[in-house]
């Protein structure tokens, strides 16, 4: 986390805005101002993006980067609550800037209004502190893992798939999402990227776990969700979590790995419904 | 019950947690209770009953595919004895794809 010399006092507006947080030990005029110098870029201002990105800027998280070249579609609205009716056509970066502007009008905001590919990844991740993944294909996931492992980034990784989410962190060293999926499906995999859905309140909850998970990493404090996939099903609203580990046999952080660039696979399935097995 | 068990003991019962894209050949069912030695024989047993289970699961060669992961009690089976996994009764396994959803 970047400080700017000797911590600066909070201002009283800042106090105010904060005080419901910064009345708890574990965070605190340090903690608070741990979040001011911080930097957290998401990847996707989309059903993930719009909870983690609300909550990330109300929180007090200094600066904020946002990938998305999409535009707003009124399809988008039921789930992605950064984003209103007025702003159907618009640049998704655009509307969620004015969104979380009006949030907390203290936010830095970088926007990137483009497709994040292996020319750009370096650039665009490293500047910042922590990445939140809220992207909706199997190539940008793979891409944003590698980038972040070669930069030593803590990734703080979210999936949805109808009533069904994961959620996991992966902190440099730790393992990677290769460790838990070596590549992506091929082609033929995913029969089918026609939509099958999400229930627009699901990335609400795993977007809102992310942004927990980011303020987590951000403070130094309580046990992060590394070595750990978060399952949540809501149909029967259950969660729970299986073990995951570094694998030695890893193509891009195991002991002798393969893979050491990175990589733009072929765009085979970028639909939000995107899953293995379906 | 299986040759070899006790009096009074339970019929061996696994539970297997079904991942919403394999609900579509289990009928919709989340988990399925299954009877089996090991983590191979259970998928057979569940291919048996919801034809098409085992080929989203393994390969053609009979290996795991490579964006699924199966975990006995929590533990990814790469770890322990691969689809050789002994299952006793009251374990449950995991069936847990990659799923790319985001947006």
């Amino acid at each position: 986390m970047q400080t700017n010399g000797h911590a600066r006092a909070l201002t009283l507006d800042q106090i105010r805005r904060y005080q419901r947080q910064i009345i708890m030990p574990e965070v605190g005029s340090t903690g608070q101002r741990k979040l001011l110098d911080s930097s957290v870029l998401l990847v996707g201002a989309g059903g993930l993006g719009s909870p983690a990105a609300l909550y990330l800027a109300a929180a007090g998280v200094g600066k904020m980067g946002i990938v998305d070249f999409d535009v707003v579609d009124l399809s988008n609205l039921h789930r992605q609550i950064l984003h209103g009716h007025s702003d159907i056509g618009r640049p998704k970066v655009e509307s969620a800037a004015d969104r979380l502007r009006e949030i907390n009008p203290d936010l830095v905001l970088a926007t990137y209004n483009e497709p994040i590919t292996s020319y750009n990844a370096f650039d665009i991740i490293g500047p910042y502190d922590v990445v939140v993944n809220g992207t909706d294909n199997f190539p940008t996931r793979y891409l944003v893992n590698d980038a972040c492992y070669f930069l030593r980034k803590p990734l703080v990784d979210g999936m949805i798939f109808r009533f069904e989410g994961q959620a996991t962190v992966f902190q440099p060293g730790s393992g990677c999402y290769r460790c838990l999926f070596p590549s992506p499906p091929p082609p033929g995999a995913v029969p089918s990227c026609a939509e099958a859905g999400v229930l627009g309140v699901l990335p609400g909850i795993i977007g809102s776990i992310q942004a927990v998970e980011a303020i987590k990493l951000i403070l130094g404090e309580g046990a992060p969700l590394v070595n750990r996939l978060l399952i949540f099903d809501s149909l029967p609203m259950e969660f729970r979590q299986v073990k995951i580990r570094k694998d030695p046999s890893c193509p891009v952080c195991g002991d002798e790995p393969s893979i050491t660039e990175l990589i733009d696979y072929e765009e085979f399935c970028g639909g939000p419904a995107a899953s293995a097995l379906s | 019950m299986g040759e070899g068990a006790g009096e009074g003991e339970l019929p061996m019962s696994i539970k297997v947690r079904v991942p919403t894209p394999l609900r579509q050949v289990t009928g919709g069912l989340a988990d399925v209770e299954a009877a089996a030695p090991s983590v191979a024989e259970c998928l057979q047993e569940l291919e048996s009953r919801f034809p098409g289970f085992q080929e989203r699961v393994l390969d053609e060669t009979g290996e795991v595919r490579r964006f699924v992961n199966l975990f006995v009690n929590g533990e990814d089976i790469r770890f322990l004895d691969g689809l050789d996994t002994p299952l006793k009764s009251g374990d449950e396994l995991s069936i847990v794809p990659a799923m790319a959803g985001g947006a």
